[in-house]
């Protein structure tokens, strides 16, 4: 394409730098720009503001300072919260990349069947944030559901997993790990990057499988697993649908599975206390944010780019 | 290796049994479900379908009817507004260029639970709950930065010739962009395509809170408001419904494997 190039200089007078095109571009981003306003940033921004006041929607908000601010540190209730939502971050998100990770190797280089396996093992991630499968879920784990059915066989006698507070977090735990599907499609795509010849000079090396996958697999797959983990953090932050559906909503039993995103959601969309609503979804942008910034900061330690 | 396939294939069936579970147990008479965990079906039942899609009023017909309004209304806006913009970033030289594309590319990472109380004051001031605006206009307004990224990306990839030689031959960008960028950006609309039609049909977060009157209620929303209608002995119907619900998610995911895996391989989806 010499020839073009050659053009393209004439028409610009060499390596003069490219003409802006800022019209176009207001147009083409003009949609863009519009949602900018009114659907994202502005509303971030609007939040902000609306954090500062006593609002239920029917009357104008009232200015109120800090109080909706204050009110996080006092609000034990969403403490609580916070509880089940840090917990079910920290284990979900974890057991899920070590089972997509170690599916992801198991598919691993050429294997018969992958694009079967492949399907099969990432279908549970299209269906996983559906009401169906919450509505699936609260059958499976209760009292008289299919898994006290299939423990009966081998003699457990099981208990209503969704009713009971210790371990109705846990159900939706499994059913956060069962979506392992997403993951693992991205970390297939990593070890496919690895060039097969430091597998073969390894094993010449009389490396085993195992040292060859703590030095080779794991350091060059590192940076996947770190975006892997930012992504599924910022991710589990936002579940919602399947503790509102397996709970009715309220976040039990003994508020169990109230997940930060429920409570907001109670706090706004039930008792329409939009002023505490929005400093709610303030500091949620904020724990997310830190998480992400420790993420970033921790990845200098042990991420490896190699190049 | 033998003993690999082995080990896949029972922990995928392990992991897909109770889906397979449901559907079974969606063609069997109600008090069976609790009786029998087994896949062997004795008889086929259709009770259970047809009392659950009458169980709501309206039927479930008009939510699967909602959905797919809303899914096509969402799919477009998508279509036309992310690869508009995506043109943008990737091709045109403009002011400020890498700081708008650096808050784009922040806002794939905002939570909708941080916009959604003053996107509610702002969407029911206009008079727009019960309709399906306030879906489907921020599709319009390419807010799902993901689909904006994933098209940029592709556009860098195609051969920046075509659209010069283009311009040589005096097609401005609105040309460029309609009859050369465009049709060569397929796949990637067809990812876009999949992905719309697969979160936009379960989405229920946002569903949830703009669509209150039955009239308008989609099918996830309608779910739930089934399942919380009925006593829990009739799980029945509500499989039945549940299946029904996901028969659409099914369908795109034979269809669009290949272009979902390839999304979720370059960008990193859900």
């Amino acid at each position: 394409m010499s020839a073009l190039d050659e053009l393209r200089q004439l028409r610009h007078g060499g390596v003069q730098v490219r003409k802006r095109d800022n019209k176009a571009a207001f147009w083409f981003l003009a949609p863009w720009f519009a949602g900018l306003i009114f659907i994202t940033v502005g509303p971030v921004l609007a939040s902000f503001l609306l954090g500062f006041t006593k609002y239920n929607l029917i009357q104008p908000p009232k200015f109120i300072g800090f109080d909706n601010f204050a009110r996080i540190f006092s609000d034990e209730r969403l403490h609580n919260a916070l509880g089940v939502t840090f917990t079910y971050v920290l284990v979900s998100v974890p057991l899920q990349l070590a089972c997509a990770l170690g599916v992801a190797l198991l598919l691993d280089r050429g294997l018969r069947g992958l694009a079967f396996y492949r399907s099969a093992f990432y279908l549970p991630s299209l269906l996983g944030s559906s009401v169906a499968i919450a509505v699936l879920w609260t059958q499976v784990f209760g009292a008289e559901g299919l898994i006290n059915r299939v423990l009966s066989f081998v003699g457990i006698e099981g208990r209503g997993w969704i009713s009971d507070p210790d371990t109705a977090l846990s159900t939706l735990i499994v059913l956060n790990v069962w979506t392992f599907g997403s993951p693992m499609i991205i970390f297939l795509a990593g070890l496919r990057q690895i060039p097969a010849v430091y597998y073969e000079a390894a094993a010449i090396d009389g490396a085993s499988k195992w040292s060859q996958f703590w030095r080779i697999t794991l350091p060059l797959l590192s940076p996947i697993l770190f975006f892997n983990l930012v992504l599924q953090i910022i991710h589990a932050f936002q579940s919602f649908t399947q503790a509102f559906v397996v709970s009715g909503g309220t976040g039990g039993p003994s508020d169990s599975t109230m997940f930060y995103t429920l409570y907001l959601y109670q706090q706004g969309f039930s008792r329409f206390d939009m002023g505490y609503a929005s400093a709610l979804a303030w500091f949620l942008l904020l724990i997310i944010a830190a998480f992400t910034a420790i993420n970033f900061w921790a990845a200098k330690y042990w991420v490896f780019y190699d190049d | 290796m033998p003993a690999k396939h082995l080990g896949l294939v029972v922990i995928g069936f392990i992991m897909l049994y109770p889906v397979l579970w449901m559907i079974v147990s969606s063609l069997r008479p109600g008090d069976e479900i609790f009786r029998n965990p087994g896949l062997i079906l004795d008889s086929l039942q259709t009770e259970n379908y047809t009392e659950g899609w009458n169980a709501l009023n309206p039927s479930f017909g008009t939510y699967l009817l909602n959905s797919t309004i809303l899914v096509l209304g969402c799919i477009i806006g998508n279509l036309v507004s992310c690869s508009m913009a995506a043109y943008a970033f990737a091709r045109l030289n403009f002011s400020g260029k890498r700081w708008w594309f650096g808050i784009m590319l922040g806002t794939i990472m905002l939570p909708v639970h941080v916009i959604i109380v003053p996107q509610y004051v702002l969407f029911s001031q206009a008079g727009w709950v019960n309709t399906f605006l306030p879906l489907i206009v921020p599709k319009i307004l390419a807010t799902d930065a993901f689909f904006v990224f994933l098209m940029v990306q592709f556009i860098r990839g195609l051969p920046r010739e075509l659209d010069e030689a283009a311009r040589i031959d005096g097609c401005g960008h609105p040309r460029i962009f309609a009859q050369i960028v465009l049709p060569l950006m397929k796949p990637a609309l067809a990812t876009t395509t999949i992905f719309t039609f697969i979160w936009t049909w379960n989405d229920f977060f946002t569903q949830l809170i703009y669509l209150t009157d039955p009239e308008m209620y989609t099918v996830p929303v309608a779910l739930r408001s089934f399942v919380d209608s009925t006593v829990a002995t009739s799980w029945g119907s509500q499989f039945a419904m549940s299946v029904v619900s996901l028969v659409p998610i099914f369908l795109a995911f034979l269809i669009g494997q290949r272009y979902l895996v390839k999304g979720i391989a370059t960008t990193g989806g859900k």
